[in-house]
């Protein structure tokens, strides 16, 4: 299974994820850099966190407009391969549209950075095949826009729709709407979360929960 | 060449955390008698050519505002 990790100037967690597909899931990996435009070769898109073009206006919103996210959202569309937005990458998938709602200043304005529990609401999907239902994951969150907010009809669909994959268990320590830490499209193919697979996939990290992630993706493939 | 002011400010009824803490910093101070604080984005531009306000309203659609969790409004100074 090809990767691709998408590089937008100010992306700081694009190594982390190479690393972790290269050398823990032992799969072909490349950089793409956000100028670029082909995408066709690959099977699984990676938007990692960061803080793209410093954040600047708010969060994502000038990154959605980088060349590549033309053939982002292309290659959705096709639904031949999996697209996973994580922390700044979630952010710049919801202004691209890609993914309902938006992310915003945390509720106590705190830049957060410390490992949470996430519950697994939906096990169905191709990004979580490999958990169980209601499974707990520990998995790092790190970032100061995580509060995820849409308004009550999006809210209604996504609860409708299953597309709620992840909440913050017990605590809610961004102020997220329905503790919402990670959702999905209808279609199935576009994952947001906010908190740190790739940060949580080798046991010298202290979790590696996140492997049942990136297992996934690697099992909807086979 | 006209001169745009534009306002960017949460949407009635979505959260507002940084406003919601400086009206507490505020009350802290001794203003007891403040409300209803928010805090939102202020943008300067210059603008030459025609259909300024169309483009401005494009503008804040595309990019300067989030539609989903901000309201805009714009003064043109011609």
């Amino acid at each position: 299974m090809k990767f691709g990790v998408i590089v937008f100037p100010g992306s700081n967690c694009d190594q982390d994820c190479f690393n972790v597909v290269k050398d823990v899931l032992k799969q072909p990996v490349e950089y793409i850099w956000h100028a670029d435009t082909k995408l066709d070769h690959f099977d699984c898109l990676m938007l990692p966190g960061g803080f793209s073009y410093g954040d600047y206006l708010r969060t994502g919103a000038i990154a959605r407009f980088s060349p590549i996210m033309d053939s982002v959202k292309k290659f959705s569309e096709k639904g031949r391969g999996l697209i996973i937005g994580i922390c700044n990458g979630f952010q710049i998938l919801t202004e691209a549209g890609l993914l309902p709602g938006a992310l915003q200043r945390n509720k106590d304005l705190r830049f957060i950075c410390k490992p949470v529990e996430l519950k697994v609401q939906n096990h169905k999907t191709k990004f979580t095949k490999k958990c169980k239902p209601g499974q707990i994951l520990n998995i790092p969150i790190a970032h100061g826009e995580g509060n995820y907010t849409c308004d009550e009809k999006t809210l209604r669909e996504l609860k409708k729709n299953k597309q709620i994959v992840f909440t913050y268990h017990k605590e809610n320590p961004n102020g997220s709407m329905a503790s919402i830490a990670g959702i999905i499209n209808k279609k199935g193919n576009v994952l947001g979360l906010m908190p740190h697979p790739e940060r949580a996939s080798e046991a010298v990290l202290g979790s590696e929960d996140g492997l049942f992630i990136l297992r996934s993706i690697l099992s909807s493939r086979k | 060449m006209a001169k745009v002011k534009i306002y960017v400010t949460h949407k009635k009824g979505i959260l507002d955390p940084q406003g919601k803490t400086v009206e507490t910093a505020l009350k802290s101070l001794g203003y007891k008698n403040v409300s209803d604080v928010h805090i939102g984005k202020y943008i300067e531009l210059e603008i030459e050519g025609r259909d300024v306000k169309q483009q401005v309203k494009e503008m804040c659609e595309k990019l300067l505002s989030n539609p989903i969790i901000e309201q805009y409004r714009f003064e043109v100074e011609t």
